[in-house]
């Protein structure tokens, strides 16, 4: 079965050289993205039953025993990230047909597009440091090119941002991991768990962390490392930040998890009130930028910032609880948010511009979407019953159990905060008349493009729903999740046990 | 060996985040440039530096004989050579379209994704 776990960056990676000699022809290259796309969302599903039935699963790539070759490995954390990758790259794709031009297809959209999921899917499932390193390349290189292709000016402008500061995270992340090889003689992530436990350098072992957090944090965009996000995730377009809100910022919080629950177990004091501290004011900063800002896109993109410090937040309380929170949280977050950037499309389609201050009248022209805008914003700022209700009372309960109250306070603030953006986005955009009279309803718009608009808008409306009201067998699954982040014998078991066999 | 290496990787970076404080944007990639190799050495540093012993295994034997020298960090260095080689190119292609397009290389005059808000008038 090992080659199972291949799949999910295999797939992206056909179906980028399938689409790039066919860029020409735009509707071939929208189909054989949207079939590669349905393919990885099948084998996401497929890992996540196999993880669930039988545990942690490792495959070894071309049979070199555990730590000499590269591993691959599916926990309960990697499968609900992959499967989550798997629906958000399907969503996008679907909406990529109507919303992309000709003229992007034309320069490559859907081949960048898919390497991009290839890189994501690679990180999420390898157990090598350093192949982690090279997925976040791949995904780097994709994002780069995503971000500025088309070529306009404001993308060239906000890409230079974004290149510059993600080098820089490149760079410490790969002199990080060059001392971590130094240190331990292995880039398998489950024997550094070992091998890092029995190194006797508190002084070299403290600093890679910092280090790690530094790499891993600008990708995440946690404070005071985030300016590359607001700077350039409203530039290209919506398809383009959707994939990239949901995704991207998302693998720098896997990887610190990752990293901070396997690799650096033990030195819990320090690097935890540092990613503690980090977390609030990640929230904080995020949120009050959100408050300061009239665009459609900026205030969802800040709003980014401030919902990866919950995120981390969930990952420096480090108890089971909070980890389950995290993973509740992220699952949430990323469906809200890739829905909220592709409301934000279909509102600068009808309306035509992201300015709130030049447009609105969308819940007369049409409740449709008004409904999918409202499950999904009055759910990331965590309305009961929807799913952000049942993520941000995981991580406050967390806090509690800790008597952290004035985490709680924070939390409850940013909360509040969130609920004052999304209500001012709701208030200008949706209920406040347009000011030229010039919102059109979505009967105007090509039955094609009609579909293509709403389809994933309304899937993940559901799934936000669906995590809402029946969170049950969710917060379960990210229990169980939690239990094996703590508690990595099984992640052991799985990757080093093989050797035996 | 690991000594002057490790000092030589120190300048390299401390050269590098010099010319990255600058506004000019060119100055900034040839920073990045040196620090790109500077984490090379790094990492070829990390893998212990033993002279004069390629890690050949004789014949007829199974594993070679001690000491010998790390192939595996020359290994990840080739792969992060080529990586950042590709990174940069595509950089420094980065930086000519924006010099073509806006018109200057200095980062501070760079405001078109963030244009600084008008001041608003003290009666609102």
């Amino acid at each position: 079965m090992s080659w199972l776990l291949a799949l999910p960056f295999l797939i992206p990676i056909f179906t980028a050289l399938a689409t790039f000699p066919a860029r020409a022809r735009p509707r071939l290259c929208g189909v054989l993205s949207i079939f590669g796309c349905t393919l990885l969302l099948v084998v996401t599903i497929a890992i996540l039953v196999l993880v669930e039935s039988n545990g942690t699963h490792a495959a070894q790539m071309g049979d070199w025993a555990a730590p000499f070759g590269i591993t691959l490995v599916a926990d309960r954390l990697s499968a609900v990230m992959l499967l989550i990758s798997g629906i958000v790259g399907l969503c996008v794709a679907i909406f990529a047909l109507s919303d992309i031009g000709k003229y992007r297809v034309k320069l490559g959209f859907h081949s960048f597009f898919q390497l991009l999921l290839a890189g994501v899917c690679g990180s999420f499932i390898t157990g090598d440091i350093f192949n982690l390193y090279v997925w976040f390349e791949v995904m780097l290189i994709a994002s780069f090119a995503l971000l500025v292709l088309g070529g306009d000016r404001i993308q060239l402008d906000g890409g230079i941002k974004y290149v510059a500061l993600n080098l820089v995270s490149t760079l410490l992340m790969l002199t990080s991991i060059g001392m971590i090889y130094g240190l331990t003689g292995t880039l398998n992530m489950a024997q550094l768990h070992i091998s890092l436990a029995a190194v006797d350098n508190p002084a070299a072992v403290s600093t890679l962390a910092v280090l790690f957090i530094c790499a891993f944090g600008i990708k995440a965009a946690i404070f005071p490392l985030f300016f590359w996000l607001p700077a350039s995730y409203h530039a290209p377009p919506v398809a383009v930040t959707a994939v990239f809100a949901g995704l991207l910022t998302k693998v720098g919080v896997y990887a610190l998890i990752r990293t901070f629950t396997l690799i650096f177990p033990n030195d819990l004091g320090f690097t935890h009130s540092i990613l503690l501290g980090t977390a609030l004011l990640t929230m904080l900063t995020g949120v009050l930028g959100a408050a300061a800002h009239y665009e459609f896109r900026k205030i969802l993109a800040f709003h980014i910032i401030s919902q990866i410090g919950f995120l981390v937040l969930g990952l420096a309380l480090n108890s089971p609880l909070a980890l389950a929170g995290a993973v509740f949280y992220m699952v949430h977050n990323i469906v809200a948010k890739t829905n909220l950037f592709l409301i934000s499309g279909t509102a600068q389609r009808l309306t035509g511009s992201f300015e709130l201050s030049e447009i609105g009248g969308i819940y007369r022209a049409s409740p449709l979407l008004s409904t999918f805008f409202f499950i999904a914003a009055f759910s990331l700022a965590g309305f009961p019953p929807l799913s952000g209700f049942w993520a941000k009372l995981l991580l406050l309960k967390a806090s509690l159990d800790q008597a952290a109250y004035w985490v709680v306070v924070v939390a409850l603030v940013t909360g509040v905060l969130t609920l004052f953006s999304m209500s001012k986005i709701w208030a200008e955009a949706f209920l406040k008349a347009h000011p030229k009279d010039y919102c059109k309803c979505l009967g105007d718009i090509p039955r094609y493009e009609r579909y293509q608009r709403l389809l994933p808008v309304a899937l993940l409306a559901l799934i936000t729903l669906l995590l809402g009201l029946v969170p049950g067998p969710f917060i379960d699954y990210s229990l169980a999740a939690a239990g094996e982040l703590l508690e990595p014998a099984g992640y052991l078991g799985a990757v080093l046990g093989l050797q035996t066999q | 060996m690991e000594g002057p290496l490790a000092l030589v990787v120190g300048i390299l970076i401390a050269t590098g985040v010099y010319l990255m404080l600058a506004r000019n944007l060119l100055h900034y990639l040839f920073g990045l440039v040196l620090i790109s190799n500077a984490a090379n050495l790094a990492i070829f540093i990390a893998g212990r530096v033993t002279r004069a012993a390629p890690p050949l295994i004789p014949e007829g034997l199974q594993v070679p004989p001690e000491p010998i020298s790390n192939p595996l960090p020359q290994a990840l260095i080739l792969t992060a050579i080529v990586i950042g080689f590709g990174l940069l190119a595509f950089a420094l292609a980065l930086i000519a379209q924006a010099y073509k397009v806006l018109g200057t290389l200095d980062v501070d005059s760079m405001r078109i994704a963030e244009p600084i808000p008008p001041k608003r008038e003290k009666s609102l």
